[in-house]
């Protein structure tokens, strides 16, 4: 039976919120990550003069075009929800029920644990590609770059300074650390005294320098240059003294560099120990029995000094 | 209203100790007045002790003033930029092994060498001589060394026999003692350049590298380098 009364009027569709929170999300997102991929990666430290450094850039670039999404759809949610559901004047209805909703929850949790798996596997794997990632992988590495014409560079660290050697050049030791563009470079990284650290920023390298340990780390010098050389562990009141610069050079020069250091390097190089992983900092191995008894010097316990010296800690 | 005091007088003990901690360091000797022809002449001395410290056991260098002639109890000098620095350091001090002997090799001087002499306890000097190297482990040495690292200049400081008696009060004037010389060149732009001995005589303290080693104006200080 018809009724008589007019129909009421029909209420506006509401709009799909969810829709249009995906799609302005979707698209500030893409764009998000387009630019980061292209505009901020390359300017993203420790910027690409190695193999180790380009990975770690691309690292960071990665992870933060990952979490880029996830904070714009914070945004983008809160903004959307300020400007459509907020309280209107003259609005004092209640808001509509809320109740779960076993797709908006399973998404949620879905997407978040995808996010967070693939951070994790990306990240785990990142930290030994390429061959250690640039980072000391101790005495036995267990990865390591492939062929074999590796350069050996030998840290020495000391307070305050650090010094390199070159096994492959007749051992010779310098103040300077010059590396082959190019070609695979194996650090191994000791200290002489305290604990330091070896940090090559642009090279993306970093190994701690622990006394009678060798701490190997690898690196493919990519691009020519120069690099900062820092020590990355407190070691003293100057330990914000201790950095030094490096520098990346053709294949050819660095060779040159090398013949003629070791040339000019021979007198000191011969009165060095031979070379060695490690070397027993409390030990002076050229000295005679003469000098400790004349002198009465001793390297026992770290120390050149007389064990009754009053101010020995 | 006692607090108060009590706590304003902390206050202000603790602001008068950062102060004097900023301010308070040791003098830094000028010679820029007094260089010439693009060149400065800078007088040092390392000794066993320093005698006029709350520490007078440490080892010390003195830089030597250069219009009184007198020695300051520093290790901090400013000279201009872009000139010669000819150094004259003298040794006083007995001999310690480097920890690393590359420190045995002189590095960053003008010719890559230095010009040693030594000097008896009755004042009779040996025949001076360039060297560029002074083994620091074959037999009793180097007392220290004179670092820049920034400037790459590393030389190793010859000491006194290792049987002879050293100068017993600082600054010192008379005992067995090196004299060594080298030139090296300031930047070409100013700015402060630390200076350090890097063989271990912290005496007594952990691997050498105490006290005296990071203490500025004993064995740690800098080169100040003025337009």
């Amino acid at each position: 039976m018809a009724t008589s009364e007019a129909p009421a009027a029909a209420a506006p569709a509401e709009p799909s919120h969810g829709r249009r929170i995906f799609l302005i999300w979707i698209v500030l997102a893409v764009v998000a990550d387009v630019l980061i991929w292209a505009v901020w990666r390359p300017h993203l430290p420790p910027g690409q003069m190695s193999s180790s450094a380009e990975h770690q850039q691309v690292d960071i670039a990665v992870l933060a075009m990952a979490a880029a999404p996830v904070m714009l759809f914070v945004w983008v949610y809160f903004a959307y929800a300020l400007t459509n559901w907020r309280h209107r004047a003259g609005d004092d209805d209640d808001g509509p029920p809320i109740f779960g909703h076993t797709g908006i929850q399973a998404t949620w949790i879905i997407g978040t644990a995808v996010v967070v798996l693939a951070a994790f596997v990306f990240g785990t794997v990142e930290l030994i590609v390429p061959a250690g990632a640039g980072a000391g992988e101790g005495p036995l590495p267990v990865w390591k770059p492939s062929g074999n014409n590796t350069l050996q560079v030998q840290v020495i660290a000391q307070q305050w300074v650090f010094t390199y050697r070159y096994p492959q050049f007749g051992g010779m030791e310098t103040t300077q650390l010059v590396l082959p563009e190019g070609r695979n470079v194996e650090f191994h990284v000791t200290s002489l005294d305290v604990i330091h650290s070896f940090w090559a920023y642009q090279l993306g390298v970093k190994a701690d320098a622990n006394p009678m340990v060798d701490d190997v780390a690898y690196t493919k010098p990519e691009h020519l240059g120069g690099f900062t050389v820092r020590c990355n562990e407190l070691c003293g009141l100057w330990h914000g003294a201790m950095y030094n610069y490096g520098k990346v050079v053709s294949a050819a020069d660095f060779q040159t560099w090398a013949t003629s250091s070791q040339a000019q390097l021979a007198k000191v190089t011969k009165i060095l120990p031979p070379y060695a992983l490690t070397y027993e900092p409390t030990v002076v191995p050229q000295l005679g029995q003469d000098l400790v008894k004349v002198a009465g010097i001793t390297g026992a316990n770290g120390y050149y000094y007389n064990p009754g010296d009053p101010e020995q800690p | 209203m006692t607090l108060l005091v009590a706590f304003a007088a902390v206050v202000a003990g603790a602001v008068f100790i950062v102060i004097h901690y900023l301010l308070g360091g040791p003098p830094v000797v000028d010679y820029t007045s007094v260089a010439s022809g693009g060149q400065v002449n800078v007088v040092l001395q390392e000794d066993p002790q320093n005698s006029v410290t709350s520490t007078p056991d440490w080892v010390s260098y003195f830089v030597q003033n250069p219009q009184t002639k007198q020695w300051v109890h520093t290790f901090q000098f400013k000279v201009p930029e872009s000139t010669r620095v000819n150094v004259t350091i003298l040794g006083y001090d007995g001999c310690t092994p480097a920890r690393n002997n590359i420190w045995s090799h002189v590095e960053g001087t003008i010719g890559g060498t230095i010009n040693v002499q030594s000097v008896d306890g009755k004042g009779q000097a040996g025949a001076a001589s360039n060297v560029s190297n002074i083994d620091t482990w074959s037999h009793c040495a180097v007392g220290h060394s004179f670092a820049i690292p920034a400037l790459h200049v590393y030389v190793p400081v010859l000491s006194p026999d290792a049987s002879a008696e050293l100068c017993g009060a600082s600054p010192c004037t008379s005992g067995p003692h090196s004299v060594e010389k080298f030139s090296f060149m300031t930047p070409n732009h100013t700015g402060v350049f630390r200076m350090q001995c890097i063989i271990p005589c912290g005496g007594g303290f952990l691997d050498g590298f105490g006290g005296p080693m990071q203490t500025i104006g004993f064995m740690m200080g800098n080169m100040e380098v003025a337009a």
